[in-house]
């Protein structure tokens, strides 16, 4: 704009006022995906539990680096050890990251170990170093680790079970088969789910009165019973493995009816929509107009409502392997560990065995947070 | 009016039947029955085996005809309100269930109460203080609730009432009662027992409850009819109660549909780890040992509480909005 205001060189734009400022068109020339990107980033908890999520999923690959110890590594001499504190300084002066010793005794009254830190001995702790040996992804032999325990001490963040294991270690091999519950469950669940709502809601008349009466019966059972019952069928001559997919299928198979019945309501909506027509007319068949023409169009509602059913099947597996009928040992998810915690006594005696709790809870807020934010974000137009 | 409720109630027969279909398929999943179990486990011990006994069960119950075959006989029994034998108590399972489904139907009931109770007023707060710090307080409470498996929630609060409170350890009354007629102090102990599973079952409902009634309340509360409400001079209370709430309302009936399942799936667990005389722990034993038909009759009867209750909510549904009643029927 030029000083002199009193005349302006430059020709009148009737249309200057409509012109868009280059962040409004960098706005309205987005991608859909973009600014459903944009307004997920603005849900700023979501993205703190989708890095966090991330974080989690990408440790899973490298379990065996993270735990100090090896999973099934057992020290008879540290049974029910309680946690050891980490140190940074000793009698004033820093030493980096260490743990004291201790002294075991049994009370032999009421034979309780106990164990007393003994503030003399100064054990630092190890990092990039070799410890307890294992088969990287149950194949390469390798001893590496992100922190190792001391020479001659012991590294029991957590504590120790029943067993002597150290309760961490546990933990994060744990969540191998915690978190792919889930996901696993979920894929199953997710294409059953766009299958039958689809066809549900794409054909209607009868064929859609049979998918709804049969998501109506299946949504009557209570899903826990209906888990228990299920899985007391899977044979326990099975081997874990086999029964950790005969899991993951249970939970898929009871949890689409949910999915089923949003994707049957919007296609609905969707059909005839022109672009649906259209498609019919130029003759593709019921399944491309299905999953090429209205699925994408509402597939983000789709994962955003995926990410919400999520927490319930990891909470549905915790609590299948907790009462003896989900997965068993040797698999050992969080359920798994947290079937150590059945009785009061371990509340009052040992607390620190519920820790596999933590990584549940966190898990699941974090997938509910999640899904809340992709839900926001599915409809950038809203 | 009529004719919904006799329409409503014709659906629910097949749906029930289809149940009753699954529920008896899922029970003859596991290979083997009952009887061979229980042989394998008298050999086991070194028992004789009272053939003759056997071979009358086998008979009784056909566990020698095909599948369709049993279905049938069971399903003609239900009709006639018996439910089969079960194999471990060695009597009718309607004499080993009654009364744990009554304790089944008083926990789900009052944990339903409960859930109302609290998220209703909460989530209304929520909603007139929406991005306030009790509003996020009170969600992420809701949410830790959510999330946290009721099992553990049980055992830690167990152990409260024990060290705080001195209940005793599990149960649903204090163990004197345990063979008593009901009684007054036998109601005051059940009280006393009963608010820790309620309060546990009833944190993972909460939750959602909260959530959708906050949704519901703020979508109505963003309505023009409010805001003239408003303009008019209609004090904020009345202008809260009189037609939103009332609208927000009308899905949290709706859901005692959701919410039924929820709770007794929930019901389930938590009497298992506190030991509750409800049908949960007697289910998981029943899974285990393949005593078919108790196990089957379990999730037949919990699936029919679901569906009466979801029966129950359509009809007060329809009472309170008559696009219902004259919508010709359809289900929600």
């Amino acid at each position: 704009m030029s000083a002199r205001h009193y005349v302006n060189p430059e020709p009148f734009d009737p249309l200057d006022v409509e012109r868009l400022t280059p962040e409004q068109e960098k706005f309205y020339t987005a991608s859909q995906w973009q600014l459903m990107w944009w307004k997920f980033r603005r849900h700023r908890l979501a993205v703190i539990s989708g890095a966090f999520l991330l974080l989690m999923y990408f440790s899973i690959l490298i379990s065996e680096w993270i735990a100090p110890y090896n999973l099934h590594s057992r020290h008879p001499d540290f049974i029910h050890f309680p946690p050891q504190e980490i140190h940074l300084f000793h009698e004033g002066a820093f030493v980096g990251p260490f743990v004291y010793g201790s002294t075991f005794k049994l009370n032999l009254e009421n034979l309780k170990r106990e164990y007393t830190p003994d503030t003399t001995v100064v054990q630092r702790l190890r990092f990039f170093c070799s410890g307890d040996e294992y088969l990287f992804w149950g194949m390469v032999p390798m001893d590496f680790h992100f922190v190792c325990p001391p020479e001659d001490g012991t590294f029991f963040w957590l504590g120790t079970d029943r067993l002597g294991r150290d309760v961490l270690s546990r933990i994060v091999y744990g969540a191998r088969i915690s978190l792919t519950v889930g996901l696993i469950g979920i894929t199953i669940s997710f294409v059953l789910g766009i299958i039958l709502g689809g066809i549900s809601g794409y054909y209607g008349g009868w064929v859609d009165s049979v998918v709804q009466r049969i998501i109506e019966v299946i949504r009557s059972f209570p899903e826990l019973p209906l888990w228990m019952a299920l899985s007391a069928a899977l044979p326990v001559t099975w081997d874990p493995i086999l029964v950790y997919f005969g899991i993951t299928i249970i939970l898929g198979l009871i949890d689409w009816t949910g999915l089923a019945r949003a994707v049957r309501s919007k296609v609905l909506a969707l059909r005839e929509e022109d672009f649906a027509t259209a498609a019919r007319l130029m003759g593709a068949k019921p399944q491309r107009i299905i999953l090429r023409h209205l699925v994408p169009s509402f597939m983000s509602h789709l994962i955003a409502s995926a990410t919400l059913s999520i927490p319930a099947m990891i909470l549905g597996e915790t609590a299948l392997s907790f009462l003896g009928l989900g997965l068993r040992p040797p698999i050992t998810s969080w359920g798994v560990l947290l079937t150590e915690a059945q009785n009061i006594n371990v509340v009052a005696l040992y607390p620190w065995l519920m820790l596999p709790v933590v990584p549940v809870i966190l898990v699941v807020l974090a997938f509910n947070f999640l899904g809340d934010g992709l839900r926001d974000a599915a409809d950038p137009y809203a | 009016m009529l004719r919904y409720v006799v329409h409503r109630v014709l659906i629910m027969v097949p749906t029930l039947l289809a149940i009753s279909l699954i529920t008896f398929v899922i029970i003859q999943l596991p290979p083997g029955d009952y009887l061979e179990s229980y042989i394998a486990e008298l050999q086991a011990q070194g028992e004789r085996i009272q053939g003759d006994k056997i071979e009358y069960l086998r008979e009784v119950y056909g566990l020698d005809k095909p599948w369709w075959q049993q279905y049938l006989v069971w399903l003609g029994g239900l009709f006639r309100g018996d439910f089969g034998y079960s194999f471990e108590y060695e009597m009718p399972v309607s004499d080993v269930v009654g009364d744990r489904l009554l304790l089944s139907f008083i926990v789900s009931f009052a944990t339903i109460v409960f859930t109302w109770a609290v998220s209703f007023p909460i989530g209304v707060y929520s909603a007139t203080h929406k991005y306030s710090a009790g509003d996020h307080t009170l969600t992420f409470i809701g949410f830790l609730g959510l999330a946290t498996p009721n099992f553990l929630l049980a055992l830690v609060l167990l152990y409260v009432a024990n060290v705080w409170f001195g209940t005793s350890i599990g149960g649903l009354m204090d163990p004197q009662y345990l063979d008593q007629p009901m009684s007054f102090p036998k109601f005051l102990s059940i009280l006393e027992h009963l608010w820790v599973p309620v309060v546990v079952i009833g944190t993972s409902g909460t939750a959602g409850m909260i959530r959708r009634l906050r949704a519901n309340l703020l979508d109505e509360l963003q309505k023009p009819y409010v805001v003239t409400a408003k303009a008019k001079g209609l004090p904020p209370f009345r202008a809260l109660v009189k037609y939103p709430l009332r609208m927000a309302l009308n899905p949290f009936i709706a859901d005692i549909g959701n919410l039924l399942p929820q709770v007794i799936s929930g019901a389930a667990i938590v009497s298992i780890v506190l030991s509750l005389p409800t049908t949960g722990p007697m289910l998981l034993r029943a899974l285990q040992t393949q005593d078919m038909y108790l196990a089957g009759s379990f999730l037949m009867l919990l699936a029919c509480l679901t569906v009466v209750g979801v029966l129950l909510s359509d009809l007060a549904l329809a009472v309170l909005d008559p696009r219902i009643r004259f919508g010709g029927g359809q289900s929600r």
